[in-house]
């Protein structure tokens, strides 16, 4: 089975998808399950004090027993909040420890902070984290952060909700082409072809939270995310025909040609 | 009554209050969050018996949705 191995172990799905910007939990359990996903991330903020407690909150609606939970450092500025945020992450999730990190540089970009990125990582893989990283789609910081042994890496494709795509495919195949653990792209996805697109390069996987939440049609958009990402791995393991500039190469036959 | 801060706001605790009563009057016993006193995780075994003191900056997070 052509499964998604993250530190050792196998997902069913190469979706990965996020759960902010929705309407409501009903609509984010909705959107989670019609994706098909299997991995689903999380943020961690503060209670809201005063608030009747008797709300139901997100984990009621994505339990940890049926999903798995990836918590991230969404808002997180500096090395420290990010392996704060993680640490409190692991507390609350029963000691579960595969992580999202992200380490921000610029409030209006949200442009990773890769020195402080670097820094989390080390600090985290050595607390005993498993760590998937968001970055540059600089292949050097791929590199490093590969060696400083985060399970994962994860470019981006574009800014974080910008849904422009994927900007660099170079540099991304760059990135797959060095890299021993798995490679997702994180961050741009916009449409279902730029999910495909990302799985013909190679990627391993996708993350993606704006592009479905923010489709007129979340559900339909899901399900067409979950369509992509199957059939743009299904082209990659299939081997595409090479490109050529141009080839007089017809589909069809030369000879018996009438005259 | 001891003056701690409690998710970045002034709030008053009877002394020697532990951090087991403080979810319980805050109606968190029971629910998914984890608790940060001064900058260090407080585990789940410790709660019954972690007493909060004059001072204490508390983080009480749960998960949210997030991308």
């Amino acid at each position: 089975m052509d499964n998604l191995v993250i530190a050792g172990k196998a997902y069913a799905s190469r979706l990965l998808v996020g759960t902010g910007k929705y309407k409501d939990f009903a609509q984010t359990k909705a959107a989670v399950d019609a994706s098909g996903a299997s991995i689903v991330t999380v943020a961690i903020r503060r209670t809201n004090i005063g608030q009747d407690k008797d709300q139901p909150s997100l984990l009621d609606a994505l339990p940890p027993s049926e999903y798995t939970l990836l918590p991230n450092t969404a808002g997180c500025y500096t090395a420290k909040d990010a392996v704060r945020t993680l640490q409190l992450a692991r507390e609350l999730l029963d000691g579960h420890d595969l992580v999202k990190l992200e380490v921000l540089g610029d409030a209006n970009t949200l442009f990773p902070h890769m020195p402080e990125t670097l820094i989390a990582a080390e600090t985290l893989v050595k607390d005993g984290f498993k760590v998937m990283v968001y970055c540059s789609d600089d292949p050097i910081q791929a590199r490093l952060l590969e060696e400083i042994g985060c399970v994962a890496v994860m470019p981006l494709a574009s800014l974080i909700g910008s849904g422009m795509g994927i900007l660099n495919p170079w540099n991304l195949k760059l990135i797959i082409e060095q890299a021993k653990v798995p490679v997702l792209v994180d961050a741009g996805v916009g449409t279902a072809s730029d999910a495909a697109v990302a799985m013909e390069l190679g990627c391993d996987g996708v993350l993606m939270n704006t592009a479905i939440a923010l489709a007129r049609d979340p559900l339909l958009m899901a399900d067409a995310m979950k369509k992509a990402v199957e059939a743009g791995r299904q082209a990659y393991l299939a081997g595409r025909m090479p490109k050529k500039l141009y080839a007089a190469s017809p589909s069809s036959p030369t000879t018996g040609l009438i005259g | 009554m001891i003056a701690i801060s409690l998710n970045g706001e002034s709030s008053q605790l009877a002394a020697e209050t532990t951090v087991a009563q403080l979810l319980q009057q805050l109606g968190y016993a029971g629910k998914r969050v984890a608790v940060e006193r001064n900058g260090e995780i407080v585990p789940k075994s410790q709660h019954e018996e972690a007493r909060i003191a004059q001072g204490d900056r508390l983080e009480i997070v749960v998960a949210v949705g997030g991308g």
